[in-house]
């Protein structure tokens, strides 16, 4: 039985500035299992990034914090650590190691003044007992896998030699040095063109399939999300809005927002006349405390929604979605489910 | 649609000096547009797609002339432009706008909206001051702003609304013809889909041609009559755009179409995932621009450079897959003109 190597409970992280406090991740909570694609969807300021970087202990502090929640990660061996608990030295043990993250700008996330090479073979050193030369040899053998040709030359070369793509590469390169068994990619493919990002894409799920890694993706594409992922959580100004497997979330999606957004993207496949378009604008992060957050560009708002804030409620297995719209159908059960579904 | 194009450019060439040594000459040069044709009528919108470093955006650019073309023609209503004097083409301008991408970086963030929003009425000479509020108030409703965001500044709009603004400055001289370099690519999925909307009514209600440069090919698909996909600094395919994504002639286009993932995951397609990346526009290889990374790829690729030839009515492919043998460059063009007129 597979047992989730994540498992996210009310996560809670909030930036204290100038403005006041601003809830950027608020009462998150998800899990991902052994070999599995989770995608992370969103627009910007959704606080998909700001998620990913709690997982990894990453939060800029100040002004940010993690003021509440459980960050369960499962080791191979079974052991279960809460990451929010274990010391900085811990948590540099884990990083890198038995976890490890791709950022969407290949560009600015390699340092210019070292050689590709060495820059892979840091985190070995790191974490394993391998000597320098051990270490070189696996470096340019991960540059192999990840399919850069000349390996060995570009292992002595610098990061501006090297294409977007490239380096791209190189990023997951490093990052699946150690085997990890989660890795955490925030828009990997972002930046790169679209030839570019089949390649890419395609590296990813070969390495989930035959390391077994599970996978954290970020992403704003749901293009991607379709391509890679297995099942997916959608965020909304700091709070999940829907979950559920990735054809039940593409194909058959509950929350208006989720809805809307798959509506207003042109298809490829198809022809339409007009787009259909959200009004108005994603809300800044914390201007509203009461209430469904999506209630003001929604097209079923009715009351509740502005006076209430909506639970996840469970709509069937593995599927969930905040949005009073539900609630009604689920009868008087709806509420134990929902703090079920919440967590504690 | 009229016979006579709205905009024709010919053999248009720009070409970048690289600079090397202690005394800064040239040692070589990047081939950002090379030798690109295409006629634009009036009332459609002809969308260039291609990615990045293909010379899309240097194409937008070269047409305004806010970069300067090495070689070939501009012609815009029967008129070349790229011989204008500076005070000539000031005035073309007013029926030439752009939008660019950047809706951050191309808006002046100690300028109120009123002010850069007048600043074209001012500089074409078109309204006199109690006019000109008139104006902005009037432009900031059709791009769906309230009048009162002409006392604030950039940094008081999200993106899309300052896009709203781009688009707005663009069309208060009232133009004819509106370059768009990547509108909405800095924009989220909802707020995209606003501008795409926007844009295809503004269209409609001022009779207004559009070129519309973008990466994302959904994008592009959306919204354009024809389609130019350029690789490498040359228009490689030109097609209606029913036509193009139907029957794509060039492994290019049809690896490009291929590569894009569908929110759909009952959409199973066959990807043909191209080997390497784009060559380096200053050190292109010699012959077909594509032939280091095409599936198809045969030995008279490697040695000449196809032309962009009419393959079937109004498709335009450059591939030697669909040449004749021996089908130089200049019976092409003449290929092109008489098919158009």
């Amino acid at each position: 039985m597979t047992e989730p190597v994540l498992n996210v409970e009310g996560l809670r992280t909030h930036f204290f500035t100038d403005a006041g406090e601003i809830p950027a991740v608020d009462d998150v909570s998800f899990y991902i299992n052994e070999g599995e694609v989770l995608g992370i969807v969103g627009e910007s300021g959704c606080g998909k990034s700001v998620t990913s970087l709690s997982v990894m202990g990453l939060v800029p502090n100040p002004p940010g914090k993690i003021i509440g929640g459980t960050i369960d990660f499962r080791h191979s061996g079974g052991k279960v650590e809460d990451l929010r608990r274990v010391s900085g030295r811990r948590m540099r043990q884990i990083r890198g190691n038995q976890m490890a993250m791709i950022f969407q700008e290949p560009m600015t996330s390699l340092d210019p003044l070292y050689k590709i090479g060495y820059q892979i073979t840091e985190g070995l050193r790191r974490h394993t007992k391998m000597n320098k030369k051990e270490a070189h040899r696996k470096a340019v053998d991960m540059l192999k896998i990840v399919g850069i040709p000349r390996a060995e030359q570009v292992a002595t070369e610098y990061p501006h030699q090297l294409s977007g793509g490239m380096r791209q590469r190189v990023m997951i390169a490093m990052a699946m040095a150690c085997d990890p068994e989660l890795l955490i990619a925030d828009e990997p493919t972002t930046a790169l063109d679209v030839t570019i990002q089949a390649q890419i894409l395609e590296l990813m799920k070969k390495l989930n399939k035959e390391k077994g890694t599970a996978l954290m993706l970020i992403t704003h594409d749901l293009g991607v999300v379709a391509e890679m992922c297995d099942r997916v959580v959608v965020m909304y100004a700091g709070k999940v809005v829907e979950e559920g497997d990735v054809r039940t979330i593409l194909k058959h999606p509950k929350h208006p927002y989720t809805q809307g957004l798959i509506r207003s993207l042109p298809k490829m496949s198809e022809r339409e006349e007009r787009l259909y378009s959200i009004p108005g604008t994603v809300p800044k992060p914390g201007s509203i405390k009461d209430g469904c957050r999506f209630a003001a560009r929604c097209p079923h708002t009715f009351d509740r929604c502005v006076e209430e804030t909506p639970e996840l409620l469970p709509l069937a297995e593995g599927h969930a979605c905040r949005c009073f719209l539900y609630d009604s159908l689920e009868g008087g059960g709806a509420h134990d489910r929902s703090t079920t579904a919440e967590g504690h | 649609m009229t016979d006579q194009p709205l905009l024709k450019v010919t053999n248009l060439k720009k070409y970048f000096p690289i600079k090397g040594g202690i005394l800064g000459r040239p040692v070589g040069e990047v081939k950002a547009v090379d030798d690109v044709s295409f006629d634009v009528f009036e009332g459609e919108v002809l969308g260039i797609v291609g990615e990045s470093g293909c010379g899309k955006s240097t194409t937008g650019k070269a047409l305004l002339r806010l970069i300067e073309p090495t070689a070939g023609g501009v012609h815009f209503q029967g008129k070349d432009i790229t011989t204008l004097g500076t005070d000539e083409m000031r005035k073309v301008r007013r029926d030439m706008q752009i939008i660019f991408q950047d809706p951050y970086a191309s808006l002046n963030p100690r300028h109120n909206i009123g002010k850069i929003l007048s600043e074209p009425l001012l500089v074409h000479g078109l309204a006199e001051k109690k006019e000109r509020t008139e104006k902005v108030h009037e432009i900031l409703r059709i791009v769906g702003l309230p009048p009162e965001a002409a006392d604030r500044y950039p940094h008081q709009f999200s993106g899309g609304q300052r896009q709203r603004i781009g688009i707005a400055r663009a069309l208060i001289v009232r133009p004819k013809l509106i370059i768009c370099d990547e509108p909405v690519s800095a924009l989220d999925v909802s707020i995209q889909s606003q501008i795409l909307n926007l844009m295809e009514d503004l269209q409609e209600e001022f009779g207004l041609t559009y070129v519309f440069i973008a990466h994302d090919l959904s994008v592009v698909k959306h919204i354009s009559d024809r389609i130019a996909v350029m690789y490498l600094g040359k228009i490689v395919e030109l097609a209606d755009r029913d036509d193009l994504y139907d029957r794509p002639l060039h492994p290019y286009t049809e690896s490009l179409m291929s590569a894009v993932p569908e929110p759909d995951p009952d959409v199973k397609k066959e990807r043909i995932v191209l080997e390497g990346d784009v060559p380096s526009p200053s050190d292109p290889p010699p012959g077909c621009p594509f032939h280091n990374r095409c599936p198809y790829v045969m030995d008279v690729c490697r040695e000449k450079v196809p032309a962009l030839e009419a393959v079937h009515v109004n498709h335009y492919a450059a591939c030697h897959l669909h040449t004749e043998e021996g089908g130089d460059a200049d019976a092409s063009i003449n290929h092109l003109k008489g098919e158009k007129a």
